[in-house]
């Protein structure tokens, strides 16, 4: 039965008077709502209540949760944390190009650039398999120790190139998988066009791809905003450091919490905002 | 007259399947062929076989008298001599239409922006896009997206054009406006070689017509005869099908 | 009748066999285990605090200050068991598995809040670690001199706030870990020099750091507040008391001062900074 049979001339109708459907499904809405509001606020309700009833609830909440503490050393952490945009800047974009670089390796298809596909494969292969700290570790410390004078024994020179070659290899493989990801006909249309192959991959493939991965490379950029912590192993005071100097001082463990705030404070937005891409992402596709 | 394109013994395998099973086809100037055939049948093949964006395993191609099929022969210049339209359009999703037009030419041919603006704005307002160039083509009909895509392959000015079932993927309404096209290039005298299922359109405007079947031209000749007489009993079993 | 006098007097061997085994009244029943003394050292433990990682043997200063302690609260070489833990696990809420944490913790009102020091049983002066190219480079003992060094410090260490307060360096030191990443910075000339307490710079730039050099001291009784060490306890731990006690005997009777003789090297050599 469509509209136009119905006698009341509904189907004539203006006004956006709610239909049927509509008021069915905005009461399930409505209920569904209340149901989530209520479960919620149950379990705040148990957590806020029930955990203080431990019996180390006070003690945890004097080393972990301490007002006085965290008000001494929030200002401080803040400053540390300088540190870490500054490095998470510098370090990104050379990140982004070297991945993208190594992408390119990987997908020559030029016998004569074998080596270089060789060199594509060994290098993400080897830098995804180690873990991040040991590569700071062995990196930052190593290649200083071989007696290079200063500033280019640096470790912010070298704790970066660390993770420039860690997390290029990860970026290297999100954007290797988004060119995958194009379908072959576009370098059908590309190719009979006559564009060469180079061109087809920078106006025609590339862009695409690298659009198609912008989710999956934030997620890896968020993660590098956090590892960059790592990088207090060989020397340079970040927020994480500085609250371990921190609670070092005062014996206290607030001022991680303070840290691990300043983290969220950042890496939350940014996870929601790759989340929403990602999600519109996938509805375009569908 | 010698023809413009021409194809002797053509094989194409893919593995062990051979979709082209020797091949002999002749495309005079300004002629326009259809290839008809159940799907499967290796028309697709066939014309991507044409701009050689398939090898050939076997067999010659000639373009203007020139060997094209020559194996390790550079296949860039001769697709810019052979244009190819698909049947899913195949527009850079990126792009505007006017980009994706002008995109090889500015590549291919180092032509600017500036030059090519004008005569592509030309070709837009011809086949009835004027007021399209700068839209996505997602946000383009299927049938304003597939002339797009001509015009695409028209800015290289190229001397023979390849269409792969162009309007298979159009809503009914929407086929007439893309045939119009081919009616229009047709009357330019435009080289045209087309795998259709149209076949009163094939009736219409081809100057030839061949039947594929299993990867071989079983039969061929004008439209009239192969359509109203068709020799080969599969030829007569396809067209019972399909008319 | 016989019977029941060779009961009581087993009973009264038996107890009077627990009170010298148990030692003092004052830490009966205050330890973590009965009858035992359960005392933390680092995982590892260092010269010359600790002689080869091996507290139980008794050698290096706090493994022999440890003894001499437990011995005056009643327990002897049998009844005292060590535990390694790390400076958070010192620190951390809830249960701890050690009676007294000895580890060169400095005494610090900011850590007092958290936990109890014990009378400090060693004063310390600070050091500065650094390697002959530095020295022969032209670094000396002077603040002005230092201030213009590159520095490095453990990052768990009081030797931070001295650092700051004190040398203010014209740019922000480096952090480590520990004493080794210290020293692999040193080596690999990333920082110029590193702030120690004076026994471990000693051994550090005679035996680790290649080329190592000390450059000068801080000494205790020039610092308004001198770098003390003490043993670290739960908050509130009845335990302090005796412990305290004890401390007090041994300084009293100079049987500390003796100890330190004999595991700390004098540091006369060393350079006051001036
Ligand atoms: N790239 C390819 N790889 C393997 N088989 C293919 C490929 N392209 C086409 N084929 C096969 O070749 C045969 C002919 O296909 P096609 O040329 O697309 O026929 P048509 O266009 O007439 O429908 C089909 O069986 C198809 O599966
Ligand atoms: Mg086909």
């Amino acid at each position: 039965m469509d509209d136009a049979s119905l006698p009341d001339g509904a189907s004539g109708r203006t006004v956006a008077a709610p239909t049927r459907r509509e008021v069915y499904e905005a009461e399930v809405r409505r209920r569904s709502n209340r149901i989530a509001l209520i479960s919620t606020a149950s379990v705040v309700l148990a957590i806020v209540f029930l955990v203080p009833l431990a019996p180390g609830w006070e003690a945890v909440q004097r080393s972990f949760f301490n007002g006085r503490v965290f008000a001494a050393t929030f200002p401080g952490l803040l400053n540390a944390f300088l540190l870490n945009v500054m490095i998470f800047a510098w370090s990104a974009p050379l990140i982004a190009v070297t991945g993208l670089a190594i992408a390119l390796c990987r997908d020559t298809r030029a016998p004569a650039l074998f080596p270089l596909r060789l060199f594509g494969i060994a290098y993400t292969d080897i830098f995804r398999g180690l873990p991040v700290v040991l590569v700071i570790y062995i990196i930052g410390f190593g290649v200083p120790g071989l007696g290079l004078p200063r500033p280019w024994n640096s470790p912010y020179i070298w704790g970066t190139l660390a993770l420039v070659l860690v997390y290029s290899a990860y970026v290297a493989e999100v954007i290797r998988s988004g060119i995958d990801s194009i379908h072959q006909s576009q370098r059908s249309a590309a190719a009979s066009l006559g564009l060469s192959e180079r061109d087809t991959m920078r106006f025609v493939v590339l862009p695409q791809a690298i659009r198609n991965v912008v989710p999956a490379n934030m997620n890896l950029f968020i993660a590098l905003q956090k590892d960059v912590a790592l990088l207090s192993f060989i020397g340079p005071v970040e927020v994480f450091r500085q609250a371990g100097v921190y609670k070092s001082l005062y014996a206290n463990f607030t001022p991680y919490v303070g840290a691990a705030l300043i983290f969220l404070v950042l890496t939350i937005p940014a996870t929601r905002y790759a989340d929403y891409l990602m999600n519109k992402q996938n509805r375009a596709r569908t | 007259m010698t023809a413009k394109l021409s194809l002797r013994g053509v094989r194409k395998r893919f593995g062990d399947h051979e979709v082209c099973k020797g091949i002999d086809l002749d495309v005079a100037d300004g002629e326009m062929v259809c290839l008809i055939g159940a799907s499967g049948s290796g028309k697709s093949t066939l014309l991507r076989c044409m701009n050689l964006l398939e090898p050939i395993d076997d067999g010659t191609i000639w373009l203007d008298g020139t060997d094209i099929s020559e194996p390790g022969l550079d296949p860039q210049p001769v697709r810019q001599q052979i244009g190819i339209v698909f049947q899913s359009y195949n527009l850079f999703p990126h792009m505007t239409a006017a980009e994706n037009v002008m995109l090889a030419p500015r590549r291919v041919y180092g032509r600017s922006r500036d030059v090519l603006r004008p005569q592509v704005e030309r070709l837009f307002s011809r086949f009835g896009l004027g007021d399209r160039m700068d839209h996505y083509p997602d946000q383009l009909s299927g049938g304003q997206q597939q002339r797009v895509a001509i015009i695409r392959a028209l800015a290289m000015e190229p001397q023979i054009m390849l269409f792969d079932e162009i309007t298979s993927a159009l809503d009914p309404e929407l086929v007439g406006e893309v045939l119009d096209v081919l009616r229009d290039l047709r009357g330019q005298g435009m080289t045209m070689v087309l795998a259709t299922h149209e076949m009163g359109f094939a009736r219409e405007l081809a100057d030839k017509v061949c039947f594929l079947d299993a990867g071989r031209i079983l039969e061929q000749g004008p439209p009239d005869e192969l359509f109203s007489a068709p020799r080969e009993a599969r030829t007569k079993a396809f067209l019972s099908r399909v008319l | 009748m016989k019977l029941i006098v060779g009961g009581a007097l087993a009973v009264l061997f038996t107890a009077t066999s627990v009170v010298a085994q148990d030692g003092g009244a004052c830490a009966k029943g205050k330890t973590l285990t009965d009858g035992t003394l359960t005392i933390a050292t680092g995982n590892p433990a260092y010269y010359p605090w600790v002689m080869n990682d091996a507290p139980e043997s008794g050698e290096g200063f706090e493994a022999a200050v440890a003894y001499a302690i437990a011995e005056k609260m009643g327990f002897g070489q049998d009844n005292v068991t060590w535990v390694r833990t790390s400076f958070d696990e010192a620190i951390q809420p809830g249960a701890k598995n050690f009676d007294f944490n000895m580890q060169q913790y400095s005494i610090t009102p900011e850590r007092e809040e958290m936990v109890d020091f014990s009378l400090p049983y060693y004063t310390s002066a600070m050091a500065v670690l650094t390697t002959q190219n530095v020295v022969d480079a032209g670094a000396e003992a002077t603040l002005d001199s230092l201030k213009g060094l590159k520095w490095g410090a453990v990052a768990t260490t009081t030797a931070i706030p001295m650092l700051e307060d004190v040398i203010d360096p014209s740019s922000d030191p480096l952090l480590y870990n520990d004493n080794a990443d210290v020293n692999a910075a040193i080596m690999a000339g990333q920082i110029d020099a590193a702030l120690y307490d004076l026994p471990t710079a000693l051994y550090l730039s005679a035996v680790v750091v290649e080329g190592g050099a000390l450059l000068g001291q801080f000494p205790p009784e020039q610092s308004e507040s001198p770098d003390q060490f003490g043993l670290l306890m739960e908050q509130d731990n009845p335990l302090k008391e005796c412990v305290d006690a004890a401390l007090t005997e041994l300084t009293e009777s100079g049987e500390l001062a003796a100890i330190e003789a004999q595991w700390l090297a004098e540091a006369t050599g060393v350079p006051v900074i001036k």
